[in-house]
């Protein structure tokens, strides 16, 4: 039922093009940044390998070309090939769907959850909030990292490990930037409004409350996004995360760490893809809060 | 016009850097004020009067500029000094005193030193910090604060309200400044410490018969107890300037006689005849109309004022007005303009009627925390008693007013009856129906039947939601109707309060403060509710468009026999409204009975002073406001006996610090709450 209206509430929204217009005037106002104007570009760029990588990679993530190791860029492999003899080019683009696929799924569930968390206690109120909040700050005290390292430690690697990891750290923050504009809005005389008609909490959270929290969470959503991207790319540098042989950046920059005087170029590649993206995201993320919150 | 003006303002454009050029809040503004003098400036939001104020300090921020003419100070113009001179000439020559206090005060200063501040800057080294301590000290004394040596060590927050505002005043009277600008100057305040802060107003700007003082304000009765001439600003224009008893006896421009028309004065009633507000609302400065700006409004308007804008003409001396038809104005042309055939709806049933509300006891305390000393010491915990103790009861039909200042309980005492509020004790019934004090524990059916109006136009609809989803709901909800009726409804709902049924496809953001007061009024009546409390529900509007909701409110009344209880601060809205007045004083009933009963002798002190507070304008003549000594004591330290002995003017002696008032009746349902008896409150208030 809450679910219900939730979706409801969004759906309405697109079609009526949300409250005066703010969110086609927010993707014109991107366009009409430079900065954000660049940041979209890029992930719009990284989108469309990782939805057509197989079709745009020379060879496949795993193909070990005979005689062909150390190779620098070339026509034949634009960004050369690693000590097995793989094409770098194709690992790179083939590893987008990847870490868009975890990094998003990630995020996909810590938004869902912290927004649901973050509705429904922060307007409850009481010792349900204060336990929820007070044990999500203690969470936070610990260095994302650190936590991350601890409980792969505990549950061995593994994607659903990494998965896991996204959800754990970034749920609270999600569920705090919530929360913050469920406690500016619930006072509102609209609210009380809606409480004196006998409204269910599914109706006052989804139609009433989640309208006022969706700018503030879709920038929120956007640079948890680039941090789970970056948070994939070191657990697999660290050797904890996606295993080998997978054609993840993280681990690519860690297989390639002992041979980038014979071959930086498999070292910088997926590097620099993660930095791009990674840029890429927050510009667009800047744009996005500059634009929705006029 | 007395000697040398000390102010001149010469054809004063201002306007703020927008997007796509420049939007001049002020056009094309000539005014003057003679020393000694007081200038009245009034006009309603976005009139243009605090970008004037600002403009005559120049102090107009990043984005605002003089665009064209002249402010003179003293002969000087303002617009050609440099940084430092125009500093030199802000610490010595023109002061203002802002509408927020709180705001204009640093919080991390002690009161004292902010004063001295001022006087140190204002003296450019002729006095040692020592001086200016003792000479703040002076000041703070001048403004009659009570402990000044107490104020002048203690930091803002610990001052209320009205004592800020007289440090404030006490900064700005410092070295004997040629030119006062008070902007809005009690706005903030309650109604007793306004008419305390006006008397001091008036003793300290004309001190010395020498300074001048431009008194920026919404509120026409105060701009006519204070100043002797009075301009009227409308969308950044004069329009009619003159001496304050001439321009609100006989106004010439049908924008000031439509503000005069609007205001709700006392013998005024509902019943005997609508108010006659201004239609519409005063336009943005990006879409300002072509010819006379107020046209679009205006009653008398033709062709030629349309397409022209009116010359500034003198009808006297010392008047002056912008508007082609102001000798027909003057003849009195718009006594029935704007009427609409309104049927004045009769008396309504009397207060002997069946009860849809009565309240028995209503208590509602907040408990405070305390802290880990207190509970250590095993202190009993404190509570703050927000309403204690009261008894109500409505009959069908009625309108109860419910008049208090801030702190008085008045809006808990509402939320209480809606269940927002849970209460801690007493009982509510309505009709017979027993109420629960929680909103979740009542039962649909009770819902439906008791709705509210918040005081925040702003607030009280969802930025996110277009006005027919948010009169939709409450149809569907309560009026259990389906989807598809309930969208059919809405158009009669947006009718029923005068608003074109395209309004349902728009959103809050695009609605002015009085549009958006109408829609949260029908979504209020949408379900046919029994009894509607009314939180404030005018205060945050213009008088123009007050009248035009209050109209409204009426006719909903007349129509549906819906029972009103109107919780304001504000006794001219409640002598034109409401049948039945209660008076609340920190938590309780002080005075209560039909209206006419009620604000006649015998009153209450407490009722009297508000009542004495209340604006008139010419030709009625003026009150003399009763200023109540200090503040309202915070409810968390209650006064002993009668709430009210701490301020009352009247008080007899210690009997009142030490037992509660009896209840007296005055006959008819009207109880007063006093020591006093009734005959001789008659006789003092009768002479009085």
């Amino acid at each position: 039922m809450a679910l219900d209206s939730v979706e409801r509430g969004i759906g309405d929204r697109v079609v009526t093009g949300g409250a005066p217009g703010a969110w086609r005037g927010a993707l014109r106002a991107i366009w009409g940044r430079p900065t954000s104007a660049l940041g979209a570009t890029i992930v719009l760029l990284f989108v469309a390998l990782a939805l057509f990588g197989p079709l745009i990679a020379p060879y496949r993530a795993t193909d070990q070309l005979p005689g062909a190791r150390w190779l620098p860029p070339s026509r034949e492999h634009f960004f050369g090939t690693d000590r097995l003899g793989r094409d770098v080019f194709s690992r790179v683009v083939l590893g987008t769907r990847d870490i868009f696929a975890l990094a998003g799924a990630g995020t996909l569930v810590a938004v869902t959850l912290g927004t649901g968390v973050g509705l429904v206690t922060a307007y409850r109120g009481g010792w349900v909030e204060e336990l929820t909040f007070r044990s999500f700050d203690g969470l936070l005290a610990i260095p994302a990292l650190l936590l991350a390292l601890m409980l792969l430690g505990t549950v061995g690697p593994s994607r659903q490990s990494v998965l896991l990891v996204i959800v754990l750290v970034y749920t609270p923050i999600v569920a705090r930037v919530v929360r913050s504009v469920v406690l500016a809005v619930k006072p509102r005389g609209f609210i009380e409004a809606a409480r004196m008609r006998g409204e269910t909490l599914g109706y006052i959270l989804g139609r009433e409350i989640l309208p006022s929290v969706l700018p503030a969470l879709t920038v929120e959503a956007a640079l948890r996004f680039s941090y789970a991207i970056f948070l994939v790319a070191s657990l697999g540098f660290l050797g904890v995360g996606v295993q080998p042989p997978a054609p993840d950046w993280g681990l690519m920059v860690l297989e390639a760490r002992n041979d980038v005087a014979l071959a930086p170029w498999s070292l910088y590649f997926p590097a620099g893809a993660i930095a791009l993206l990674v840029v890429g995201i927050n510009l667009l993320a800047d744009g996005l809060r500059r634009a929705l919150q006029q | 016009m007395r000697g040398v003006s000390i102010l001149e303002i010469d054809n004063l454009t201002v306007g703020y850097r927008g997007a796509d050029g420049w939007r001049d809040a002020v056009r094309d503004v000539t005014l003057r004020v003679a020393p000694g003098e007081r200038l009245g400036v009034v006009g309603e939001s976005g009139s243009g009067k605090s970008t004037l104020a600002l403009a005559t300090l120049r102090f107009l921020g990043a984005g605002g500029a003089i665009r064209a003419g002249a402010v003179r100070l003293r002969g000087v113009d303002l617009a050609t000094l440099s940084p430092g001179a125009l500093r030199a000439v802000w610490a010595r020559d023109v002061r203002l005193v802002p509408q927020n206090p709180l705001a204009a005060l640093n919080p991390s200063l002690r009161v004292g030193d902010q004063v001295a501040e001022a006087i140190l800057q204002g003296a450019e080294g002729l006095l040692t910090p020592a001086e200016a301590r003792r000479q703040a000290l002076d000041l703070l004394r001048l403004v009659r604060l009570a402990d000044p040596e107490r104020v002048a060590r203690g930091y803002p927050h610990e001052l209320s309200g009205g004592m800020q505002q007289r440090a404030l005043i006490a900064m700005a009277l410092h070295g004997d400044p040629a030119l006062l600008i008070l902007d809005e100057p009690t706005t903030s305040l309650d109604v007793t410490t306004e008419a305390a802060i006006l008397a001091l107003l008036a003793e300290v700007t004309n001190r010395s018969g020498e300074r001048a003082t431009l008194f920026i304000s919404h509120n026409l009765g105060i701009v006519a107890r204070m100043c002797d001439r009075a301009a009227v600003l409308y969308a950044g224009e004069l329009v009619e300037t003159g001496p304050t008893a001439a321009l609100f006896a006989t106004p010439l421009h049908p924008y000031t006689a439509g503000l005069i028309d609007s205001l709700p004065r006392p013998g005024m009633r509902h019943t005997l005849r609508p108010l006659r507000p201004i239609p519409g609302a005063i336009p943005r400065l990006d879409s300002l109309p072509r010819g006379c700006v107020f046209h679009p409004r205006c009653p008398l308007a033709l062709d030629r004022c349309r397409a022209e804008r009116p010359p500034l003409e003198a009808p006297a001396p010392d008047r002056q007005v912008r508007c082609f038809r102001w000798r027909e104005v003057e003849r009195g042309a718009l006594a029935g303009a704007g009427e609409d055939g309104a049927v004045p709806p009769s008396e309504p049933s009397s207060s002997a009627a069946e009860p849809v509300l009565s309240l028995s006891g209503v208590e509602k305390v907040f408990p405070l925390r305390r802290s880990l000393a207190e509970r250590l010491a095993r202190r009993p915990p404190r509570a703050v008693r927000a309403v204690d103790g009261v008894d109500l009861r409505l009959g069908r039909g009625r309108t109860l007013g419910v008049v208090g200042e801030s702190g008085s309980g008045k809006t808990t005492l509402a939320r209480c009856v809606v269940g927002l509020e849970e209460r801690t004790g007493g009982a509510i019934s309505l009709v017979d129906v027993p109420l629960a004090p929680g909103l979740e524990q009542r039962a649909p059916a009770v819902l439906r039947r008791i709705q509210m109006v918040f005081q925040n136009p702003q607030e009280a609809l969802n930025p996110y939601l277009t006005v027919g989803e948010a009169l939709r709901r409450p149809l569907m909800r309560l009026g259990r109707l389906t989807r598809a009726e309930a969208d059919r409804r809405v158009a009669r709902l947006l009718d029923a309060v005068k608003l074109d049924p395209g309004y349902a496809a728009r959103y809050p953001g695009q609605l002015s403060g009085g549009e958006r007061q109408r829609v949260a009024i029908a979504r209020a009546f949408a379900a046919e509710p029994d009894l509607v409390l009314l939180d404030e529900a005018v205060s945050a509007l213009d008088v123009s468009v007050q009248a035009a909701v209050l109209n409204l409110l009426s006719e909903l009344r007349r129509r549906h026999g819906t029972t009103y209880l109107f919780i304001t601060h504000d006794l001219g809205v409640v002598s034109y409204l409401a049948d039945d007045v209660a008076v609340v004083y920190l938590g309780q009933v002080l005075e209560e009975g039909p209206v006419e009963a009620v604000l006649r002798p015998p009153l209450h002190p407490y009722t009297e002073a508000l009542l004495s507070a209340l604006p008139t304008l010419p030709p009625d003549p003026p009150r003399a406001p009763i200023a109540l000594e200090g503040e309202i004591p915070a409810p968390s330290a209650m006064p002993s006996g009668c709430r009210f002995h701490t301020r009352c003017p009247r008080a007899l002696g210690p009997i009142c610090a030490q037992e509660e008032p009896p209840w007296r009746d005055a006959g008819n349902g009207h109880r007063i709450k006093c020591h006093i008896p009734l005959e001789d409150l008659s006789t003092m208030q009768g002479s009085g």
